[in-house]
């Protein structure tokens, strides 16, 4: 039986909203009475097993081959459909990341199982694993159930509190060996460049976002520049100076809206909404931006929104718990004073 | 002769009010539909792709009639062939069994050398479809693909960079491929006037489950219930003061209170 719960690893360490999906388990091996197994592949599988033990595995399977230290779709879904075909959990659960989707969505095809995806809630009924996600952009909610012996599940980001560490727990690893997969040599991964460092939007507590509204910058370009130009240097010249400063204080990711990024004001990564990411943080701090329903879909569940606006009327303050009208090259810096100042005391 | 292959589907316009009505059916009125948005960069893709190495293209909705329009959205842009694939009675929100329709369509096709998918459907969003017909296959899956690098059919060969949470990734792989692309890897075209006098004359083949010679799975998955989600009960203040400054210090005393700081 048991629960498997995939860790995912990135270099060599476990990402925080693995033990969110490991939080979510606990729940449905209550409820079967049985234990967790946590999955652990690639580089320092033991020592990240070690981990997942302290928040409440009570098995892990790990397997550190080296066809397994890189993520490698073909790779690690041959490994866990063998040991979903072989040991019959319950449920895989993981995080809903871009990994985690299609690993587990491989897994359960491969196996022939259902998948629910993307669930903010889980309850069960009858012996029944009951998945509750959203649909048609968060403005409807479905009840989903599997029929198959096991039920895959991804748990979106932020929906499930983290497992808490505990010292007391007791964790029996197992170490297994992959599955040689011609297609494993299939895929080459070259190059990558990371944007470590910077606070990942998914993730995140807090997010500052800028909108069309950035390019309204006081500040002068470069004399040689003008029309569309002119407003793609305000507006980048705003996101490093005017809310990078408000961000970083506070610790938070910078999101913007569609009008932004396809402006070529920011990169599309920061991107908000129904064709950006799906985004639920403690606080969100919209500056510049009017509120579309489109933006809307990726930001409506983040606890409290703060709007920056300076029309009164933007649909954006109908969502906010906060609003100030006023022109966010006054308000933003002078927010990030009134931050250090609070945080300083 | 390369063959690149599209999947899409209609979806309601991203503005529609959508809601689950007294008989618990979700329903958008009567909203016209549009081809689902992520996939304007999957058309747009495949045609370009298309067109630099000479390729034919065909897009395959799986589903209803409903489908059509995008079909014919997808013509009207450029892409070659349309076809349908229905199979009355089959639950195709079930993504084994849209995937083994799905797969069956392509073995039937025969010389396909790259299907290209949208991230993902902005109404069921089931994130499945994409990974479990590459599965099928048993072809490689690449998903997030931001750019094709460069495409090598006769060396077979594709080489892309992929999105990740943590940053992008420059990955080479080998054909047949299954990719899913994002937004910013191209600008969609509009259709233009001929391309929308050619899409009104199309005649879309349907094929069945039968004709494909398929057996379907059983479904694994069900919808028990779809609900309105509770209205989001939110009392806006806006923040007053003397100047900017005092506004703001307003504003993160409340931020302190709320406990989000
Ligand atoms: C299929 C589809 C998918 C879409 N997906 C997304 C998506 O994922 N994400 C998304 O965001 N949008 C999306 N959109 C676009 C959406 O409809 C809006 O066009 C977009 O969100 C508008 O962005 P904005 O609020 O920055 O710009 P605007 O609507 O132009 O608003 C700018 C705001 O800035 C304010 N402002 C201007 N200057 C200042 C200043 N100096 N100080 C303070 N305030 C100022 C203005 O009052 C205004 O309210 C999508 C649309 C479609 C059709
Ligand atoms: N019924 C369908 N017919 C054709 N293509 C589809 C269908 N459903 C989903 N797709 C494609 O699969 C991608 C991923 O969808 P999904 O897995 O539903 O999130 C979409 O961007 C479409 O390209």
């Amino acid at each position: 039986m048991s629960v498997f719960v995939w860790i995912e690893t990135f270099t060599g360490r476990a990402l925080p909203s693995s033990w969110e999906a490991l939080g979510a388990a606990r729940k449905i091996a209550a409820g079967f009475n049985t234990d967790i197994t946590a999955l652990v592949f690639g580089e320092e599988a033991v020592s990240i097993a070690n981990e997942a033990g302290l928040r409440g595995a009570a098995r892990a399977i790990a397997c550190a081959d080296d066809s397994l230290q890189e993520y490698r779709l073909e790779a690690y879904a041959a490994l866990l459909s063998a040991l979903t075909q072989e040991r019959r959990p319950v449920a895989v659960l993981s995080v809903a990341t871009n990994r985690g989707r299609e690993l587990l969505a491989s897994a359960a095809g491969d196996t022939e199982s259902g998948l629910i995806s993307d669930v903010i809630d889980l309850r069960l009924e009858d012996g029944k694993i009951i998945g509750t996600r959203p649909a048609y952009a968060g403005k409807v909610l479905m009840e989903m159930a599997c029929n198959t012996a096991t039920t895959f599940v991804t748990v979106r980001g932020r929906a499930f509190p983290a497992a808490a560490p505990d010292d007391e727990a007791a964790l029996a690893v197992e170490k297994v060996a992959s599955i040689p997969t011609p297609q494993s040599i299939q895929t080459e991964v070259l190059d990558f460049a990371s944007e470590a460092g910077k606070v990942n939007l998914a993730d995140a507590a807090i997010i500052v976002s800028g909108g069309r509204g950035m390019a309204n910058n006081p500040a002068a370009p470069p004399v040689d520049i003008s029309g569309d130009e002119a407003n793609i240097w305000k507006a980048q010249d705003g996101y490093a100076n005017t809310l990078t400063p408000l961000a970083e204080t506070l610790g938070a990711a910078i999101g913007a809206s569609r009008a932004a990024v396809d402006a070529g004001y920011i990169p599309y990564e920061h991107q908000v909404g129904q064709t950006g990411k799906v985004v639920s943080p403690d606080l969100y701090i919209a500056c510049g931006i009017s509120g579309a329903i489109q933006h809307q879909a990726g930001m409506r569940n983040s606890k409290v929104i703060v709007a920056i606006n300076k029309d009164a009327d933007a649909p954006i303050f109908k969502l906010a718990r906060y609003g100030i009208v006023g022109d966010l090259y006054d308000v933003a810096p002078a927010l990030t004073a009134a931050l250090k100042e609070r945080l300083n005391s | 002769m390369t063959h690149i292959v599209t999947f899409t589907r209609s979806t309601p316009d991203t503005a529609a009010k959508v809601w689950v009505d007294s008989e618990g059916e979700v329903t958008w009125g009567d909203v016209a539909t549009v081809v689902n948005p992520w996939d304007e960069y999957s058309l747009e893709e495949t045609i370009v792709q298309a067109k630099s190495s000479g390729a034919k293209s065909t897009v395959i909705a799986i589903g209803s009639a409903l489908h059509d329009d995008a079909l014919k959205h997808s013509i009207a842009m450029g892409v070659k062939d349309a076809l349908r694939v229905e199979e009355p009675g089959a639950d195709i929100n079930d993504s084994l069994i849209w995937s083994a329709l799905a797969a069956g369509a392509i073995q039937k096709l025969g010389d396909v050398d790259l299907v290209i998918f949208g991230k993902e459907s902005v109404d069921v969003a089931t994130d499945q479809h994409t990974y479990q017909l590459a599965r099928r296959l048993g072809w490689t899956m690449l998903s997030y693909v931001s750019a094709i690098l460069e495409v090598d059919y006769a060396a077979g060969v594709i080489k892309v960079e992929k999105m990740l949470e943590q940053g992008k990734q420059v990955v080479a792989a080998k054909l047949p491929a299954v990719i899913s692309v994002m937004k910013g890897i191209n600008e969609p075209r509009y259709p233009n006037f001929l391309g929308i006098r050619k899409a009104a004359k199309a005649q879309i083949p349907v094929w069945s489950a039968e004709e494909i010679g398929l057996a379907l799975p059983r479904p694994a998955t069900g919808a028990l219930r779809y609900m309105n989600p509770p209205e989001r009960a939110v009392s806006t203040e806006i923040i007053e003061g003397e100047d900017t400054a005092a506004k703001a210090a307003a504003l993160v005393k409340r931020l302190f209170e709320e406990k989000v700081l």
